[in-house]
């Protein structure tokens, strides 16, 4: 790529969300504002390199696409709302449409970029929709980064934006902020977007490595994003905090080899403090606007107990019980029910761990835990501490015969070996 | 990315140990900070007094000196920094190109080590969030 085109990637990826989103007001629809600021891409694309890079070049883009967006009305490609369509000639809508645009480049307002979140993270998308047009919309990413971030042919992930547009554009989906229980439900879908954003990068270790791991950064960024957009809601902050911590501790998870690297086995110098610390400031600002006992604020709460401990031995696994019963009341998943009984044993003794895992499984039922590796692999961990070793190994080969994971299956024969070593002695 | 933005005011490396900004650059400076924070890329910022607020510490044979500032020599000092986190250099590059700097000042632009990425080798570890508590 030459300079000048990596320089108006550069501008893309800082200017297009609020051109898009500056359009979108005017035009309704999320679609065309796109297309209208991808033309508008495209010419400068071409004009930029003989001119060179102009000095305001939001402004200059949002020009273009103006006079994009007036060319299509003539063609008829486009229509304003319906009303409007009506009521007026098609001359006046023009001008209407150029007046419109300047407008609202002008004033680029922060309730439009917070439009533009919320419709690309509509419940009515389906997620791998929703998490696509979010990336390329708001994070500024192009069909092909967002395509092999996920690791399927850009022509899957073209179609599966153009899918949504048209999702969006068939159920006249409005562009606005909603109001009330409505606002809750659309926080939460946006939250959950960003967040597995963010673990799609932070479980990255095959593919195109480095742009999976992209993905993580630009979870980041959208929850500082939203962080600004939403300073009133508490659960936006705590999900930053929650990414933060965990992001923190990075370069520790992954060993010389690639071989994942348990957290009560990490090097704790090598987290970045200086992440942890933002992330200790998210979770306290959540907690300020009264949030604490909210799910990510309560799983932000757990990661800042691992990350407060100096040595794994100083963890403060008493705290991580509590936290782990509050989030069981709001989110009773046989996940959280495992996790707790872990830190049960931490407490109480690997006997009482079991026992509270054994009481979980019950009462979810067998099914919800049966086809989950951990499991197992737990409870062998747990037997294996008690000294009961062959029903530890038979735990252990249940896991192991259970995942499907390279890393995970090398763990676990590791700890068979130990287990029949310490049965043979 | 991470990069460092550092900010080479003019006549900062002769500026009254007590100099402070006009309210007038404080208020331009606010409002970029602002547009940093809200595109997400803002991780960190510092302004810093003057070098004739400061020392340096040099070393030689194993030993250190310390020069109380200004010091005479230098022309390009250091006034204030911001972290950012980015895509590439170029967008790091645009991001400066941006500030509200007066004629004659310079922005200097480096890159934060990072520790290497993930090696290419590494097989697919596949974990859910809830459970990242455990295996992490």
């Amino acid at each position: 790529m030459s300079d000048v085109a990596k320089t108006i990637e550069a501008v893309w990826k800082i200017e297009s969300t609020r051109l898009i989103a500056a359009i979108a007001r005017v035009t309704h629809d999320i679609g065309i504002a796109e297309e209208l600021a991808q033309d508008a891409l495209v010419t400068a694309l071409e004009v930029w390199p003989e001119d060179g890079i102009p000095e305001n070049p939001g402004a200059w883009l949002m020009t273009a696409a103006k006079r994009r967006a007036i060319d299509a009305l003539r063609r008829g490609h486009m229509l304003l709302q319906k009303h409007e369509e009506i009521a007026r000639e098609l001359e006046f809508q023009q001008q209407q449409l150029a007046d419109a645009l300047q407008h609202s480049l002008d004033e680029v307002i922060d309730d439009d970029i917070l439009r533009l979140i919320f419709t690309a993270c509509h419940p009515i998308l389906a997620m791998e929709g929703r998490i696509a047009l979010t990336l390329r919309l708001i994070g500024g990413l192009t069909t092909g980064e967002i395509a092999r971030a996920f690791l399927v042919p850009e022509k899957t992930l073209g179609q599966r934006i153009s899918r949504a547009k048209k999702t969006l554009a068939e159920a006249h989906v409005p562009f606005e902020t909603p109001s009330g229980d409505e606002l809750r439900r659309r926080v939460e879908s946006v939250l959950m977007v960003v967040y597995l954003i963010f673990n799609e990068g932070y479980t990255a270790t095959s593919g195109d490595e480095w742009m999976r791991a992209a993905l993580s950064d630009d979870a980041l960024r959208l929850g500082r994003m939203l962080a600004q957009l939403l300073p009133g809601e508490s659960e936006v902050h705590a999900l930053v905090a929650l990414m933060e911590l965990q992001a923190s501790r990075n370069t520790a998870r992954r060993g010389k080899n690639g071989e994942a690297i348990l957290l009560p086995d990490q090097d704790r110098s090598l987290w970045d403090y200086a992440q942890i610390q933002r992330g200790m400031t998210a979770l306290e600002q959540a907690q300020t606007l009264g949030g604490g006992a909210k799910p990510y604020a309560l799983q932000a709460a757990i990661a800042a107990c691992h990350m407060r401990a100096r040595t794994a031995e100083e963890t403060d696994w008493d705290c991580i019980v509590l936290l782990y019963d509050a989030l069981l009341q709001i989110n009773p998943s046989p996940i959280v029910a495992l996790n707790r009984a872990v830190a049960v044993s931490m407490v109480q003794g690997p006997a009482a761990g079991l026992d509270a895992l054994d009481a979980a499984a019950t009462r979810t039922g067998d099914s919800a835990l049966a086809g989950y590796h951990l499991f197992p692999s737990v409870r062998g961990d747990l037997l294996m501490k008690m000294g009961r070793l062959s029903e530890a190994r038979e735990e252990i080969q249940r896991a192991i015969a259970m995942t499907k994971n390279l890393r995970e299956r090398e763990l676990l024969a590791n700890r068979l070996k130990q287990l029949e070593k310490a049965t043979l002695s | 990315m991470r990069f460092m933005m550092m900010v080479i005011p003019k006549s900062y490396e002769s500026a009254a140990p007590d100099a402070v900004p006009s309210a007038e650059a404080v208020a331009k400076m606010m409002k970029y900070n602002k547009a940093l924070q809200k595109a997400g890329v803002l991780l960190a910022l510092d302004g810093l007094f003057p070098p004739s607020a400061g020392a340096r510490v040099s070393y030689a044979d194993g030993k250190a000196r310390v020069t109380d500032g200004p010091f005479g020599e230098t022309k390009e000092v250091i006034g204030g920094y911001w972290i950012i986190q980015v895509r590439s250099r170029e967008e790091a590059i645009e991001w400066a190109k941006r500030a509200p700097m007066s004629n004659n000042e310079v922005i200097e632009v480096r890159q934060i080590h990072e520790v290497p990425d993930f090696p290419e080798d590494v097989q697919k570890v596949a974990e859910g969030f809830e459970h990242r508590d455990v295996v992490d």
